[in-house]
């Protein structure tokens, strides 16, 4: 009975770290390709090379690419982070009638393809007559990032007591100074990964910006019009490779900051 | 990624407190819960709508838009039957893919949540952290591994296992599959092994104790305890997963194309909305349909194995 078990502990072991490695693999073929020289993507390597780098660092289409990414991704987190601390604080402090409809309707953006939210969104800016680029991006991307803010930020409202916010009410502060001095402090662990998270989320989405950046293309979507010549295949390799740096960065340092936080003591 | 969403409890308040205090006003949270609502209206209810009043606008000339009423668009979807096929094949792959990454997913997430005793933490980060690449990068990354000069033919050429390069790796509906069941996997783990980690433990122990052996007890106790993840888990995959676009646009070749290339034709060079949004409003209907029916089935399965 008990080598039994350990048999079937061996082979679940076996296979979850067999197929852990098998969803890591094709994020690693990239970074591996875009140190090859050559310009086609196939075994036997050739030499390591930073040409393809080099090739990325001039071009000015790339820049002006990842400013408005940047742009783009830091006035989504800043709003939807914003919106997501009203709200979270609203469904956690209290029981508010039809609150499952409430986040149900909040979640709903995840669980609609993208492609549906883009063209429904780029049906409602052509009829009225409101135009595309950035804006129209920002909007897009606040649809999809404001469920993640709310939830990432309800866990964190969960975790500290309504009993602080009465008792600075109580000793006369006003809710204005109660929110900036008991509120916020306590509360951005969860801020800080709401806009990294929502940072990133907004920093790699393409297909909403594919139907709504018009002539201002973010970083993913100047990556899908590289896709068509073989010629910059490996340039692209190079920009992925950055693309996918900076997430596991930006997300790594959330996830650091929200768990130090969490483990610093300032428990319910 | 619904499962830590709950009632709040640590807020209900203490006894001795006022039930109705001052942070807790039913119109305070209201007002703060109005800009993202009014967000999700604005952005989302109001564009879809007009999306399904758009499915039944016509094109005339250069693309301009005719807003009298008509059900042209609907019928041609009815009578050319390339429209259903595309969208039966959609639903066919989106099926396949959440098949194969449920039954991939289980082990791993049975393994985090019952043999992972002391690193839990580690694996579930390295779980969740691919999900946090470029979900474009990920599929691109599948087209430079199976492609015909791609790292799987070329590396098997260059070992001098086979001479040719395989052309059956790309460009078919099958590579769609397998794209999107790797993308896709995490949204598979996470809520199985969230069922999972709510099983009590004693539960085992009584069934070890009443006679059953480790399969029966996984049949009876483990897998229906674990159905509202699988079951969260299949429609938080085949949902978007009918509707994607990104990975038979890349890896699907023309036997491959799914009803969203389909939408994004008619909004890009066939530049006709109207028929883009018809297509579109049947791909939700129907898997919104779909995606009830097996709720409720499943629903109905469970409850007549307990």
């Amino acid at each position: 009975m008990s080598t039994g078990r350990n048999l079937g502990q061996r082979l679940r072991m076996l296979f979850s770290s067999s197929y852990l490695l098998y969803l890591y693999l094709p994020i690693l073929i990239l970074p591996l390709f875009s140190f090859n020289d050559s310009y086609y993507i196939s075994f036997p390597l050739k030499a390591f090379t930073l040409r393809w780098y080099a090739e990325l660092a001039a071009d000015p289409s790339i820049l002006a690419a990842l400013a408005n990414s940047v742009q783009i991704a830091v006035v989504t987190a800043l709003l939807s982070t914003a919106l997501g601390v009203l709200s979270a604080r609203a469904l956690t402090r209290g029981r508010l009638r039809g609150f499952k409809s409430i986040v149900g309707l909040i979640m709903l953006p995840l669980v609609i393809p993208e492609l549906i939210l883009a063209v429904s969104l780029l049906v409602v800016l052509n009829e009225a007559s409101l135009g595309l680029g950035k804006w129209a991006v920002i909007l897009g991307h606040m649809l999809i990032c404001y469920p993640f803010a709310v939830a990432i930020l309800m866990s964190r409202f969960e975790g500290f007591a309504t009993v602080l916010e009465e008792a600075s009410l109580d000793l006369g502060a006003t809710p204005w100074q109660t929110f900036w001095r008991v509120v916020f402090p306590l509360a951005l662990p969860g801020i800080v990964a709401s806009f990294l998270l929502t940072f990133t989320i907004s920093f790699d989405e393409f297909l909403i910006a594919f139907f709504l950046s018009s002539s201002e293309p973010t970083l993913p979507v100047y990556l899908w019009g590289q896709l068509r010549f073989p010629k910059k295949l490996p340039s692209a390799l190079a920009l992925g490779t950055l693309i996918i740096v900076v997430s596991f960065i930006v997300v790594a340092f959330a996830e650091w900051f929200r768990r130090r936080h969490a483990a610093a003591g300032d428990a319910p | 990624m619904y499962e830590f969403i709950k009632q709040p409890t640590s807020s209900a308040p203490a006894p001795g407190f006022a039930i109705t205090s001052r942070i807790s006003r039913p119109s305070a949270a209201w007002l703060q819960l109005s800009p993202g609502l009014i967000l999700v209206a604005g952005a989302l209810l109001v564009p879809l709508c007009l999306l399904v009043t758009a499915s039944f606008w016509s094109v005339s000339g250069y693309g301009d838009l005719d807003t009298t009423f008509t059900l042209a668009n609907y019928e041609k979807l009815l009578e050319r039957p390339g429209y259903a096929r595309i969208l039966l094949r959609s639903i066919g792959i989106a099926a396949c893919v959440t098949l194969i990454t449920i039954v991939l997913a289980y082990p791993l997430a049975y393994f985090v949540a019952f043999d992972v005793r002391h690193r839990k933490l580690i694996w579930l980060i390295l779980i969740t952290l691919p999900f946090w690449s470029s979900y474009l990068l990920r599929v691109f990354a599948w087209k430079v591994v199976l492609g015909w000069n791609g790292a799987i033919n070329s590396g098997l050429i260059s070992l001098g296992v086979i001479d040719e390069p395989f052309s059956f790796l790309l460009y078919n509906p099958l590579s769609v599959v397998l794209t999107l069941s790797h993308a896709w996997a995490t949204f598979a783990i996470l809520p199985i092994y969230l069922s999972l980690e709510k099983i009590d433990r004693n539960l085992f122990d009584a069934a070890a104790d009443l006679g059953d052996g480790p399969v029966r007890r996984f049949l009876r106790i483990t897998l229906p305890l674990s159905m509202p993840g699988v079951m969260a888990a299949a429609v938080i995959i085949f949902i978007p997963t009918v509707g994607d676009y990104i990975t038979p646009a890349l890896v699907g070749g023309p036997d491959g194309l799914m009803v969203s290339n389909l939408i994004q034709a008619q909004f890009g060079k066939a530049n006709n909305w109207p028929l883009g949004a018809a297509v579109s409003v049947v791909s939700i209907v129907s898997v919104s349909l779909l995606s009830l029916l097996f709720v409720f089935a499943a629903r109905r399965l469970s409850a007549s194995i307990r």
